[in-house]
């Protein structure tokens, strides 16, 4: 057992550290709505690019510094740590980029990645549809074949970004007389088409992060296949398993530094001195050292053993439900100012709700832990 | 960064679930805690192989291992609920060496660390301590009281047995006369983290088996003609017992590990540990009970002598509040 950093990865963290104190993104734009903010974020990105910094986990041979897990969970957690934004084309970087380097043929790999990297291409996740949430192998979205061209027809929703992507990772249907997982593709549909309709879904905080896509007769050429046809499962799963992976370091310092400011206001406020105050944020302080305990030997267990523990479901359960705890509890601290519309605290507030929900819902999390990790009897799925 | 055991302290663990599986069964726990005894065959048995002075210096007759090494110990321990008073004796000896003298550590430890004495550590007030657990076997005992701490022997004190709900492990009421004993004037605050530490792993032990007996449980016991483990309800109840578990081994390993190698986080550490493992400790039995279902409330059913166990445990040396309280002065 060694809880500390190896001396190449402490040196990672300080030349990280001291790029981002003398490289600040600029003033984030006060006007112009979401769209100012994007390109706020897609300049930044390219700062990050220009010093080599937008993806260190990706290998050298594609613009990344072959960064190893923990390197790049340092990654991210310097980036929650200097409270920059992160890059706009995290799916591509995370999730997208990753899934070509797994499945991806040679000609995908060479025309799509480099601009993941810089930026001049945004990509967008469309899995989710209205009717397949947590069953997502039940989507409905049909591909169809037309000459060397496949094409596409139907509704996806949760799509962050849309407005913004040149390339959506399509999971789609293109085969309906095989059991659910079998016939799906994966396709890297051209975002540039009348054909997909894009549409804000509005949420509780009043913003749109997310869209839903109308696909009308969407044309994908065949060479926009990744894995293969009829392999979509498979590939989307590998897309899936980077969902978190590096993700959950900044939301997990993010939270930190949420906790950190509410303990600044109840201090401020005497309210430390109250002996309920100061047994929930003792609480909520404990949930967040577990976290930050948990997320590490997951990925260390993963990085020096090669075995994945029980963490990574639990990490994003109690990270989840302890920021919906702590927002709540600052609320009842900040006062007022939590419960107005437009303040940080009101939006961390009704935002955290949507924690629970996203990317694997808790109730859904728990059946994972109970099934794969205790190995209990899998309920029966209504046929 | 590394959460893993090494090799040594690996077959550490091995050895000491393999000799408990064996030495330790549940009908054989059953036995000494309706007889309200502890085991002296097994505690020899366990002095011979130095578990006593596992974490103790060898200049003082230890072996010199560190707090991980105990802490491995301590969890197998709580997962078989051996009834013998290793527990309360490391606790002693934690304190001792922290907190006493070169004279009095190599006059006191080597007894303790040989397992020829039993040691025993309890908190007072006016120079009594309730339920001192392991006292009535103790020949050597550690008083604290207001953040001082003194240690008597046998004929020092007064020891009054009582009926703790945990018979696996007799406790007494322990009172001694003011002034007597000898102060041990060092790092009392560090003994007692030290101390923490073993019984936050002991509850880790216990909730690691209470979880385990669970899920066995209930993927037998069909109702309805479906195991009762397919519901969610009863699912997910487990599920909440493995993340409560979870928790608590991590913050038991950053505190064990930080025992050793980072002093100056103990503090904040151990209280962590406590904390999380006390709650743990009583949720998930507590959960093992109510998935156990009727027969989780007979004597019959092994599973209440891990809530015993656990209540004792999660109130020794103050419970979560205790220590959250703690953290909150660490915070402001």
């Amino acid at each position: 057992m060694d809880l500390t950093f190896s001396a190449r990865e402490t040196a990672f963290r300080e030349e990280l550290r001291a790029w981002l104190s003398d490289n600040r993104p600029a003033q984030e734009p006060a006007e112009g709505g979401e769209d100012a903010h994007y390109a706020w974020r897609r300049d930044w990105q390219r700062r990050l690019y220009d010093a080599g910094w937008a993806a260190p986990a990706w290998p050298v041979e594609y613009g990344g510094r072959g960064a190893s897990l923990t390197e790049s969970a340092i990654y991210f957690e310097e980036l929650g740590r200097a409270r920059v934004p992160l890059p706009a084309n995290v799916l591509g970087l995370l999730l997208g980029g990753p899934t070509l380097m797994v499945w991806g043929s040679e000609a995908q790999k060479e025309r799509y990645l480099a601009p993941i990297l810089s930026a001049e291409e945004i990509w967008c996740q469309g899995f989710s549809e209205p009717d397949a949430g947590s069953d997502l192998a039940s989507l409905k979205t049909r591909a169809v074949k037309d000459g060397a061209e496949w094409v596409v027809t139907g509704q996806k929703v949760w799509t962050s970004g849309a407005q913004y992507a040149k390339w959506c990772m399509l999971v789609a249907r293109t085969d309906g007389d095989v059991p659910k997982h079998k016939g799906l593709t994966y396709f890297l549909m051209d975002m540039e088409q009348d054909a997909v309709q894009i549409r804000p879904l509005r949420q509780i905080t009043g913003e749109a992060e997310f869209n839903e896509l109308f696909i009308e007769q969407a044309r994908i050429p065949e060479e926009n296949v990744v894995g293969g046809e009829g392999n979509g499962w498979r590939v989307a799963l590998t897309t899936l398993m980077n969902e978190r992976a590096g993700l959950g370091f900044a939301l997990q310092v993010r939270l930190r530094q949420l906790l950190d400011d509410t303990i600044a206001v109840a201090r401020e406020r005497g309210l430390l001195e109250n002996a309920l105050y100061a047994d929930a944020l003792a609480e909520l302080h404990i949930r967040c050292e577990s976290i930050r305990l948990l997320a590490w030997k997951g990925l260390t267990d993963v990085e020096r053993y090669g075995q994945p523990g029980p963490e990574g479901s639990l990490v994003k359960w109690l990270w989840s439900d302890t920021n919906q705890r702590l927002t709540q509890l600052a609320a009842e601290i900040v006062g007022p100012a939590a419960l107005t519309a437009g303040t940080s605290w009101s939006y961390e507030l009704l935002r955290a709700r949507g924690n629970t929900i996203e990317g694997g819902t808790t109730e859904v999390l728990k059946n994972i832990v109970a099934e794969r990790v205790l190995g209990l009897p899998r309920l029966k799925a209504v046929p | 960064m590394d959460f893993g055991l090494s090799d040594d302290q690996r077959e550490i663990q091995r050895t000491a679930r393999e000799l408990l599986a064996e030495r330790a069964r549940p009908e054989r726990v059953r036995e000494h805690a309706e007889a309200g005894r502890l085991d002296d065959g097994l505690w020899r048995e366990l002095c011979e192989l130095g578990w006593p002075g596992i974490a103790i210096a060898e200049r003082y007759g230890g072996q010199g291992l560190g707090r991980v090494e105990l802490s491995i110990l301590c969890e197998e321990l709580g997962r078989s609920l051996a009834p013998v008073a290793l527990l309360p004796s490391v606790l002693a000896s934690g304190a001792i060496e922290l907190a006493g003298s070169e004279e009095q550590c190599a006059r006191l430890l080597p007894a303790l660390a040989s397992g020829e004495t039993i040691g025993a550590l309890g908190t007072a007030g006016d120079g009594v301590a309730e339920l001192v657990v392991g006292a009535p076997a103790a020949g050597l005992l550690v008083l604290v009281e207001d953040g001082a701490a003194r240690v008597l022997t046998r004929a020092q004190i007064e020891i009054e047995p009582c009926e703790s709900i945990d018979p696996t492990r007799p406790a007494g009421r322990v009172s001694a006369p003011a002034g007597a004993g000898e102060a041990l004037r060092g790092d009392v605050a560090g003994g007692i983290d030290r101390a923490l530490v073993a019984i936050s792993s002991e509850l880790v032990g216990v909730c690691d088996r209470a979880l385990a007996m669970t899920v066995a449980y209930v993927k037998e016991r069909k109702q309805f003609g479906v195991p009762v483990g397919s519901y969610q309800a009863v699912s997910h109840r487990c599920a909440q017992m493995l993340l409560d578990t979870e928790k608590a081994r991590a913050t038991t390993a950053f505190a064990s590990w930080a025992a050793d190698a980072d002093p100056e986080r103990l503090g904040e550490a151990a209280a962590m540990a406590k904390a999380a493992s006390s709650e743990a400790g009583v949720d998930v039995t507590a959960s093992a009970i109510q998935a156990h279902g009727g027969i989780g409330f007979t004597w019959e059913a092994d599973v209440h002598w891990l809530y015993k166990r656990a209540l004792v445990d999660s109130a020794l040396l103050g419970g979560a509040r205790t220590q959250r309280v703690r953290l909150a002065a660490l915070l402001a």
